[in-house]
């Protein structure tokens, strides 16, 4: 049943369709690391409208499917918004990147609550104003402990791509049906989709995991008899359930 | 019940003030004024009614038993806490107070930003910012606050770490440091940007015993400069009666009783901090 000749035969295509795959996935990703960022600053404002808008954008662009997320970028909005529309590639970098940005958003505000009260009153004490608390003081404490959890959202991402086929872009699984829709024989085009899918997959999980361990011995050589930093080992605990519900 | 007992002690403040010349003349404005400040916590009100003045320079050491609301008076002195009602005054202007067309009304950002440069405080649990080196935690305030230059920044920062006796943990990072030494890089953080008045937390109530007298020596040492006031908020009994010029005993959110520290110490008037007192005579 399973033909090694043509499975050969097509895996040539298949990889170099990863190129788009990849541009897709880091284009998203980078998108959604940014604009969450942005949503849990804003999420953060004084102004109390600011804060109502920006949790009312995220829980509408998470209560919707990213696929029709993407079909409503790619063939409505993107097209009325500019003279030219952008190509399926750009159009899937931004469906994806709005999308998980909402979810990006979270993690950064587990981020940014694990850090310790005391270090927003000693900012405050030392009459920092409100942006530089942020770029000095929080932001650098928040953001290295938050680097697993993005890890494990660029493999969702990763994972999301073949979506992306939907709006006629040419990645991985497109390539596979095109191949498919001459030949008639699925099972090993499908196949090996899986299997690329599975190892890069396997690579990028392996990459994250010895991240984390490097910064859990970081953070266990830093905070080591620091002040009693209760908070942040509350935050880190929240954070690691975080890791687990995405994986 | 204890408003008349503030009046009372209200005029015990000359002869207190008299130990330290620079803040000796009665005209002088003082640089802290509490009028009828009163803090509540939901129902809980831990402050009542509080009137008390800091002179220029002067270093008044607050004690009392603990929820006496203490550390939140000087909490509301750094504007981390907002009073539920009555005023603050610094340097002779309002501070959680601003003018706007005649009135006063509740200040804005930049106006606390503003009067925030007056005050300094050093906490219980130091506070320090972990992700920088001691030498950083202190020049990051004159760098990004005072718009002082790199190098200038630099100078300060190791001429007041000298000071505190840590001129050779420059690269250190705060984890690597005893909770004495993380305090004290605390209190170089907060002298770097010049307050006119300092609240020190119970800046020793954190550390290991054999660590609290290098904090104490370094604090005594300021205090002996002069120019800066300092609002010491205290469990060390010997350490106000050594460094203040006036002990206020507080309890359940009043002023009971103030004076110069020989007063206070040797002569307790009310009945309440007799027995306060007594518990630290054991």
């Amino acid at each position: 049943m399973w033909n090694w000749d043509y499975a050969w035969s097509i895996l040539p295509d298949l990889i170099a369709a990863l190129k788009t795959t990849f541009w897709a996935t880091f284009g998203g990703f980078i998108f959604a690391a940014i604009g969450g960022l942005m949503l849990a600053l804003l999420g953060r404002s004084p102004i109390w409208i600011i804060r109502a808008i920006n949790r009312l954008i995220i829980e509408f662009i998470r209560s919707t499917p990213l696929l029709v997320q993407l079909f409503f970028l790619y063939f409505y909005i993107l097209p009325t918004m500019f003279p030219t529309a952008p190509t399926a590639l750009v159009s899937g970098i931004i469906g994806l990147g709005l999308h998980y940005s909402t979810y990006m958003s979270e993690v950064y505000r587990s981020g940014i609550d694990a850090v310790p009260k005391g270090q927003w009153e000693a900012a405050k004490a030392l009459n920092f104003p409100r942006s530089k608390t942020w770029t000095s003081i929080i932001l650098p404490q928040a953001l290295p402990p938050t680097l697993p959890v993005m890890g494990n959202y660029l493999i969702v991402i990763f994972k999301e791509t073949p979506l992306l086929s939907a709006i006629t872009l040419v990645e991985v699984l497109t390539t596979a049906k095109n191949a498919i829709s001459v030949s008639y024989r699925p099972f090993e085009a499908y196949t090996l989709v899986g299997v690329i899918f599975l190892i890069i997959s396997y690579m990028f999980s392996l990459l994250v995991r010895m991240m984390e361990i490097r910064l859990n011995r970081e953070q266990s050589a830093s905070s080591g008899t620091d002040s009693p930093s209760k908070p942040q080992s509350g935050g880190k605990a929240r954070l690691n359930k975080e890791v687990k519900q995405q994986a | 019940m204890n408003t008349t007992e503030l009046e009372k002690t209200a005029g015990q403040e000359a002869p207190a003030r008299t130990r330290k010349p620079q803040g000796a003349s009665t005209g002088v404005q003082p640089i802290v004024r509490y009028e009828h400040v009163s803090k509540s916590f939901g129902d809980l009100e831990v402050l009542h009614d509080i009137n008390l003045d800091i002179a220029p320079g002067e270093k008044v050491a607050m004690i009392g038993p603990s929820g006496s609301g203490k550390t939140t008076l000087g909490r509301m002195l750094m504007t981390l806490e907002e009073p539920s009602g009555g005023m603050i005054t610094v340097d002779g202007e309002p501070l959680w107070h601003m003018k706007s067309k005649g009135r006063l009304v509740k200040a804005n950002e930049a106006h606390l930003h503003r009067m925030r440069g007056k005050i300094g405080m050093v906490f219980q649990h130091f506070n320090l910012f972990p992700h920088m080196s001691v030498l950083r935690n202190v020049t990051i305030g004159p760098r990004k606050v005072l718009g002082v230059s790199t190098d200038e920044a630099h100078e300060r920062a190791v001429t007041m770490l000298g000071k505190v006796g840590l001129g050779d943990k420059l690269d250190v990072y705060p984890s690597m440091l005893s909770g004495g030494q993380k305090q004290r890089v605390a209190i170089a953080r907060a002298l770097v940007m010049s307050p006119k008045i300092m609240v020190f937390d119970e800046v020793t109530s954190a550390l290991d015993p054999e660590l609290v007298g290098e904090v104490l020596e370094v604090i005594k040492e300021i205090a002996s400069e002069g120019e800066m006031a300092m609002m010491l908020i205290t469990h060390e009994m010997d350490f106000a009666r050594d460094v203040a010029d006036r002990v206020i005993f507080g309890a359940e959110g009043h002023i009971v009783e103030q004076g110069p520290p020989e007063q206070i110490f040797e002569n307790p008037q009310s009945e309440r901090l007799q027995s306060f007192l007594s518990r630290f005579r054991l």
